[in-house]
């Protein structure tokens, strides 16, 4: 669907150069939810304003269905754009036009007749849940049905992609599922292809099937999402994992006093588990095994794509040794055991 | 109504209806209907040419939709330039190109080539920077739909100006009510001539102060029908 060859971009602003973009390789599939994440000044923007050439790439070239768009004439570039929808942050909607006249605004540039683009608007505002706010000015909205009215305009011209310049930054976590919901239902029942740059870990998780890393102008790590949320590659990875986990362990649990009691001894895990293992009976196979006592003290589970994930924090209570084999039994099954300091 | 006027030879007019004996309050309120009539017509004939020059001013500066570097700074240093000579200099300088135009530089109708081609350049600044006011991200999302240039001007850039720009319109006419008396000084009709040749030449201190009130009035009168326009339009969209 696209193809990205090594791509750079080089700014030229007021004599200094600064290189957004170095040597990114990027495929994204036909009918996936593609994520592209990185933190402020990453170079995410740009990524995706090259893919519709708003912005020139200084080197590489972007394939769309297997078109060279960097070397497209104007005409056929605004043909192109036609078939690309774009969201934006800021939502961008025409405040001198009603929510209906907003979403016909894209048809009018198409040149799609009076008739056919009116009922088009129509399905539209249906397919987003705002037709009754048709009539509407953009300024009576929520930022939430503000976005809707910006999805419904971005697919009037029935794009073959949608790309989403962090299209729920500005929107408050529960409008963000929303958002995230119609963007994966409009993935599945259109099939449409979506690439959408977000810097927040939630939104690679809610929603994407395949992420990107960008760090520092470079893609670092490509990868479906539950891999990446099970095994990061990169430092970078890691800690975008780490912002959606709650690891904080509470204080109290942190010093609580240990028993130490001869040959009996406590240890304070953190187990991480990703994927079927969540489901799996582990603990209980496990506390069957060996002779240790656990105590669950803190635990936090979340879904990748309808796969659960998370980590559990729990006291093990035993021999040394039984601690250790009952350790190792639990790292041979695939999750990852860090033992904390109980000081 | 616009030719009956124009009949009428100012000077004849004033000596015969503002004489010793002159009905005051008919003078007065010709004379004001003058003004508004020159006012109102260069407001009109400003924006006409002003508007299209800020949107070229606009949209063929670096990195808009239009950029053209050399275009952008000849129109700039024209507009500089006559933005720069005040406007009682260039009543006198235009007073040639008056009568080419006009056929006489006294008068009315007259007036309106000064008045208008002083209100041009500050209606094209003025409405460049209302185009400006204009977030960017609207312009790049007509850009992502496939927009060419002519579509982003008359679907994006005209239409989210227009509140803005309304306003500019009252600022625009308040000045010229200014200027008018200016012109007027030097025997272009309105207000300014009637304060000016009687008020001052003739001693007829209370036509002086007359002309101040109405001008007051018309100027506030302008100010609030321009607020409220711009309001009209603002909380349509609201
Ligand atoms: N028009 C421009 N001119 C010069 N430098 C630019 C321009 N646009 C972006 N940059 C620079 O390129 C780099 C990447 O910017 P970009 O907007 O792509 O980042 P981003 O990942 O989208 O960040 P954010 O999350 O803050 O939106 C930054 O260092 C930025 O300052
Ligand atoms: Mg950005």
């Amino acid at each position: 669907m696209i193809q990205i060859n090594d791509l750079s971009k080089i700014y030229n602003g007021g004599g200094q150069e600064v290189m957004a973009l170095k040597e990114v390789n990027l495929t994204v599939n036909q009918g996936e939810i593609f994520g592209i994440i990185g933190l402020s000044g990453a170079g995410k923007s740009t990524l995706i304003r090259c893919i519709n050439m708003l912005e020139e790439p200084t080197t590489g070239n972007i394939l769309i269905n297997g078109q060279d768009v960097t070397l497209m004439n104007k005409q056929e570039l605004r043909r192109l754009r036609q078939k690309i929808g774009m969201i934006f942050q800021h939502f961008n909607l025409l405040s001198s036009r009603t929510v209906f006249d907003n979403v016909m605004f894209p048809l009018e540039i198409a040149g799609v007749p009076e008739k056919k683009a009116r009922q088009k608007v129509g399905e539209l505002l249906e397919l987003v849940g705002l037709s009754d706010k048709a009539r509407v000015y953009p300024e009576q909205l929520s930022g939430g049905q503000k976005q809707r009215v910006g999805i419904a305009r971005a697919l009037a011209n029935e794009p073959v992609l949608l790309l989403s310049d962090e299209a729920t930054s500005a929107l408050d976590p529960q409008t963000t599922r929303s958002i995230l919901k119609l963007l994966k239902d409009i993935n599945y029942q259109l099939g449409l292809t979506i690439l959408l740059i977000t810097h927040d870990m939630n939104v690679i998780k809610d929603a994407c099937d395949r992420v990107a890393v960008i760090d520092n102008s470079r893609i670092v790590e490509v990868g479906d999402v539950l891999s990446i949320f099970s095994n990061p590659g990169t430092p970078t990875s890691r800690s975008f994992i780490n912002t959606i986990i709650n690891k904080e362990i509470p204080e109290e649990i942190l010093h609580r006093s240990i028993v130490d009691n001869g040959s009996i001894v406590s240890r304070l895990l953190r187990v991480s588990f990703i994927g079927a293992s969540a489901g799996e009976p582990l603990m209980s196979t496990m506390l069957q095994k060996y002779n240790v006592k656990a105590n669950i003290l803190y635990g936090n589970i979340d879904r990748v794509k309808d796969t659960p994930f998370g980590n559990l924090t729990l006291e093990l209570i035993g021999t040394l040794e039984l601690i250790n084999q009952a350790m190792d039994f639990l790292r041979e099954n695939g999750l990852e055991i860090e033992v904390l300091e109980n000081d | 109504m616009i030719e009956a006027i124009t009949a009428i030879d100012i000077n004849t007019f004033l000596n015969s209806s503002l004489g010793e004996n002159a009905w005051i309050p008919g003078a007065v309120l010709f004379a004001t209907w003058e003004t508004i009539y020159m006012v109102f017509i260069s407001t009109a004939v400003s924006y006409i040419v002003g508007l299209p020059l800020a949107l070229i001013l606009v949209t063929t500066e670096k990195g808009h939709i239009l950029e053209n570097q050399r275009i952008n700074d000849v129109l700039g240093a024209i507009v500089n330039a006559f933005r720069s000579i005040p406007f009682i200099i260039l009543l006198i300088l235009l007073i040639p190109l008056t009568r080419i135009i006009v056929g006489t530089s006294i008068g009315t109708v007259a007036s309106i080539v000064p008045l208008s081609i002083a209100a041009i350049p500050f209606v094209a600044r003025l409405v460049e920077t209302s185009i400006k006011e204009i977030d960017w991200g609207l312009i790049e999302a007509a850009l992502s739909m496939g927009a060419n240039a002519w579509q982003i001007i008359r679907k994006v850039l005209i239409p989210e100006a227009v509140p803005s720009i309304v306003l500019g319109v009252a600022i625009t006419a308040i000045n010229l009510v200014g200027y008018s008396a200016m012109a007027g000084i030097l025997g272009g009709g309105g207000l300014g001539t009637l304060a000016y040749y009687h008020g001052y030449m003739r001693y007829q201190t209370g036509v002086m102060w007359i002309t101040v009130i109405v001008l007051l009035i018309l100027v506030q009168l302008i100010q609030v029908l321009g607020t409220r326009w711009s309001n009209q339009v603002v909380s349509k969209r609201r």
